[in-house]
């Protein structure tokens, strides 16, 4: 599917100054030489033309912070480039100083990277805020980032042929050092304060890709020594001069409030410092405990007798919820897509299929964290942020400031799947009000919040819970001539900034992405957009995660009933509009030997596609039941993120997905409550793959040179599809609940 | 105040008794490359060593450490199994968001400590208690195959 939910016009609609500098498009905003930096060299950032908040702001003197650098070459020869982005796994960090180094032509080994803090500049050229989400990250900065090297490298070409009284052309720059025609030689780093006195070129020409390097080549990670030796510091391991650690009680049910508490005990807790109420999300209230660490904070946490009012806020219980979502799925809902299904009747062959999905915690292994340094005239804020221009908003309106009031420094986080992207901005507010609650109680310095895992497991925001019903009708031959679909479940964006942009006419984009896609089908498709006191939220890949399985499981069980092999009948769907669909499909197919290579005994193939954030992956998988349980052993994919970047990086972020999509498929892997209580704690009753779950995972690239698309999220839906289809061929049963329960499935 | 031999430093640490290892670690003493991922055992991103074994330090008290040695992260780039499957991490590219490979670097030298040569099957037992959400395993276990030969 096109990503249409969510571009620059969503962001502007839905979020106070997204766009701005950056809405006239790039042609409008130049580059910039920014301000002189310690120790001199060359850097480059962006000018923001116009009215914009930042300028305004400057007109104010209400400006405190204002960050603009995109990259300093020192005269040390580095070459440092500061990504606009959160870095959490996906390796953006190493993708986006790519871009820069292979225009540049700089040393790589010299090369390295920082993440931005909040900043105007730094906005994503597409959604017009700054964000890490979509997918989007290289795919939106692959032109603005190979811009800057380019520039950079211009004004270095520049500053030597001045230098050398030669022309510009008879200049050589090539892995960091300027060569000219004498044979006069000059590192960047030596040439850096000359090219800073040079003007920044109105235009360049970017290479054609056939010239690049570096990208395109398989390249390690800048960070993966820092990773495996402990150095690397992630949010969580910050902690300024004189920082206290306060974890809250947070009520048992979303929103519910505190009755009243006797802190008594709490504050018995050697280290424990203050103990005070304080706002929570969905208008609840909590109490936080703040020590001068974790421990003592967990312990006073513990001490804690707290009566709860949950008098006002719904209880939700999983198992009426769920049969209410079965009811509401027999009727029609709100029009989504409109088909013809008059053949449906008298369709000599059926399917009707009910899937079930649950609730899913993000459960990133960094629990969530957020430091605070709250002052009277502004606050410094240090957090693992995937939503820096929302947060900052957030914050701000929080403690009663401007935006520009508020630095937000990005830090390194450890994983997210999009909890750390949250309209709401939940734990990052939370945090900001116990900040104000300590500073209300007399005590300065800053606070940070840390969640503990159970807090995480139980603290909201989880993949939405979800009900399909389908009806297909097919003709002798097994073509589908109709089909009719409802989706129940809760909206992601209902009640979010985004609403107006997102949710047309009832129905929420990411509720119906990827159905019916990529097939030519006659599907008519309607939603109930549930309302339900559980905190929802896009989890990797979005309303894929359940529409991929609905809708490559149903096209196998049509191939079934047409009686053909499902990679023929998927490609007769088809047709020859989807090339790409083809070539991942075809590739993943060739590359597994599916159809060619016998299987050991007891095993089968499964197969499936899909189109998320614009990359088509396609898994050919093997998989084998013992003693009732589903077992999955090789996967092959077949990918087309046009062009890859870095090979390395797309490797890990399909294995990494696809291992996430089977962990939806594992006994356990589901979010439950009872009277409005999530039942699961910790990650002995949320199940999450581990090391004995891994498949083999072989991963092979459509070759393509137009311009990448995303892939930190695409390879996550098709893979439980495929081990479903897979384990109908081994059982005869098919699979419409996550996670799997193979005695419950009906034949 | 009670006296702990981290990395073969003898430390003073004033913390109550029950405070686990970890954050005796991380709040008293500053080592922050042991993570706090669960609290209760269950994921082994706090994985250190203590007498040479590898134990799950959210849930050991500082005073079950008290006369023995715990050996963090922070030492195994001058450990000679540490370190090479550190290289074996970087040359795999394994980490992704990296916040577990501590814990799992941790695993994994303790268990080519224990077995020069481990097999998938080995290899599954001493690491089903380290999760990784990234889902790098795959390289995890190719990275330690490839440390165990460098090492032999």
């Amino acid at each position: 599917m096109r990503i249409e939910w969510l571009n620059q016009d969503t962001m502007q609609a839905a979020v106070p100054g997204a766009g701005e500098g950056i809405g006239e498009g790039m042609t409008r905003r130049g580059f910039i030489k920014a301000g002189a930096v310690a120790g001199g060299g060359l850097v480059l950032g962006f000018f923001v033309p116009g009215a914009n908040r930042f300028a305004n702001a400057q007109a104010q003197q209400a400006k405190t912070y204002e960050p603009n650098a995109f990259l300093h070459i020192a005269p040390d020869n580095s070459v440092t480039v500061q990504v606009n982005r959160l870095e959490f796994g996906q390796g953006v960090q190493t993708a986006l100083p790519m871009l820069i180094a292979e225009e540049l032509d700089a040393d790589w080994s010299l090369v390295r990277s920082e993440l931005a803090p909040a900043g105007e500049q730094y906005k994503d050229p597409a959604f017009g805020i700054q964000m890490t989400g979509g997918s989007g990250s290289v795919a939106h900065s692959f032109t603005q980032y190979r811009e800057i090297g380019a520039r950079a490298r211009a004004m270095l070409v520049a500053a030597a042929a001045e230098q050398w009284k030669v022309s510009p052309a008879q200049v050589k720059a090539a892995n960091g050092m300027l060569t000219g025609p004498a044979g006069q030689k000059a590192s960047y780093g030596a040439m850096a304060d000359a090219a800073m006195k040079q003007p920044v070129p109105a235009t360049v020409t970017l290479k054609d890709p056939k010239q690049f390097r570096l990208i395109g080549k398989p390249v390690k990670r800048l960070d993966a020594r820092a990773k495996s030796s402990g150095h690397q510091q992630f949010g969580i391991d910050f902690k300024p001069p004189g920082a206290k650690v306060a974890l809250i009680a947070h009520p048992p049910v979303f929103g519910a409030k505190v009755a009243k508490f006797d802190a008594t005990r709490a504050k018995s807790i050697k280290g424990v410092v203050a103990v005070l109420e304080v706002p929570t999300d969905r208008g609840g209230s909590g109490v936080a405990v703040i020590a001068d660490g974790y421990w003592p904070a967990k312990q006073g946490r513990d001490a804690l007798q707290v009566d709860w009012d949950t008098s006002a806020v719904e209880k939700i219980s999983s198992d009426k919820q769920l049969a209410d979502y079965k009811a509401l799925a027999q009727t029609p809902g709100t029009v989504a897509k409109q088909a013809d299904t008059s053949r449906l009747a008298a369709a000599p062959k059926k399917i009707t299929a009910v899937y079930e999905f649950p609730y899913l915690a993000h459960a990133p292994m960094e629990p969530l964290n957020c430091v605070v340094d709250l002052r009277a005239d502004g606050c410094e804020v240090w957090a693992g942020s995937q939503f820096q221009t929302i947060d900052q908003g957030a914050i701000a309106k929080t403690a009663g400031f401007k935006p520009e009031q508020v630095a937000l420094h990005t830090m390194m986080a450890g994983g997210g799947f999009g909890r750390r992207a949250v309209p709401t901005s939940d734990y990052l507010v939370e945090a900001v009000n116990v900040a104000k609650a300590y500073r209300a109680a007399g005590k300065s310095g800053p606070v940070k919040v840390i969640w503990s895992r159970e807090d995480d497991i139980r603290g909201g925001y989880y993949r939405p819970a979800h009900v399909h019903r389908a009806e297909l009708g097919l003709d002798e031959k097994g073509r589908i001539v109709a089909w009719n679909h409802t989706i129940v479940g809760q909206s992601i964006i209902s009640g979010t900034p985004f609403e107006p942009m997102m949710v047309k006419n009832g129905v929420d984009a990411t509720m119906i992405e990827g159905m019916g896609e990529p097939y030519e089908v006659p599907l008519n498709l309607s939603v109930h957009n549930v309302k339900a006191n559980v905190p929802v939220l896009w989890w990797r890949s979005v309303g894929s995660t359940h529409t991929a399985f609905v809708m490559e499981t149903l096209i196998d069980e049509a191939a079934h009933a047409a009686n053909m092999d499902p990679v023929a009948y998927r490609k007769q769907l088809l047709g020859e509009k989807h090339k790409r669909h083809l070539a991942a499909l075809e590739l993943a197919v060739a590359k597994s030997g599916y159809g060619k290579k016998a299987l050991p005994k007891g095993q089968a193939w499964g197969v499936a596609m899909h189109e998320s954030f614009n990359s088509v992956i396609a898994y050919v998988v093997t998989a084998s039941v013992k003693d009732g349980v589903p077992h999955l052993h090789h996967v092959t994919a077949g990918v087309h993120c046009n062009l890859a970047v870095n090979p390395m990086t797309i490797e890990a972020q399909v294995q990494g997905a696809a291992l996430m999509g089977l962990g939806m498929t594992l006994p356990g892997a589901a979010i439950t409550l009872k009277d409005g209580v999530v039942e699961q704690q910790n990650f002995s009753d949320y199940t999450v793959a581990r090391m004995p779950d891994m498949p083999v995972i072989d991963v092979h690239i459509v070759p393509s040179a137009e311009p990448p698309t995303g892939m930190g999220e695409p390879g996550l839906p098709p893979l439980a599809p495929a081990f479903a289809n897979a384990v109908f061929k081994l059982t005869g049963k098919r699979l419409r609940k996550l996670p799997f329960d193979l005695a419950s499935a009906s034949a | 105040m009670i006296s702990l031999n981290i990395n073969g430093k003898d430390m003073q640490v004033d913390a109550d008794p029950s405070t686990p290892i970890l954050w005796a670690l991380r709040d008293n003493l500053n080592l922050t490359g042991t993570k706090f991922g669960c609290g209760a055992a269950l994921c082994g991103a706090c994985t250190v060593h203590l007498g040479g074994q590898p134990v799950r330090s959210c849930v050991t008290p500082i005073s079950a450490a008290v006369g023995q040695k715990i050996v963090t992260i922070e030492a195994m780039e001058s450990d000679k199994v540490g370190k090479a499957v550190q290289e074996a991490w970087v040359r795999h590219d394994v980490p992704q968001c990296g916040y577990c490979q501590s814990g799992q670097v941790m695993s994994a030298t303790a268990l080519l400590r224990a077995n020069k040569a481990p097999s998938d099957a080995d290899i599954d037992n001493a690491m089903s208690g380290n999760i990784c959400r990234c889902g790098t395993y795959q390289r995890i276990r190719a990275a330690i195959k490839d440390a165990a030969k460098t090492l032999a």
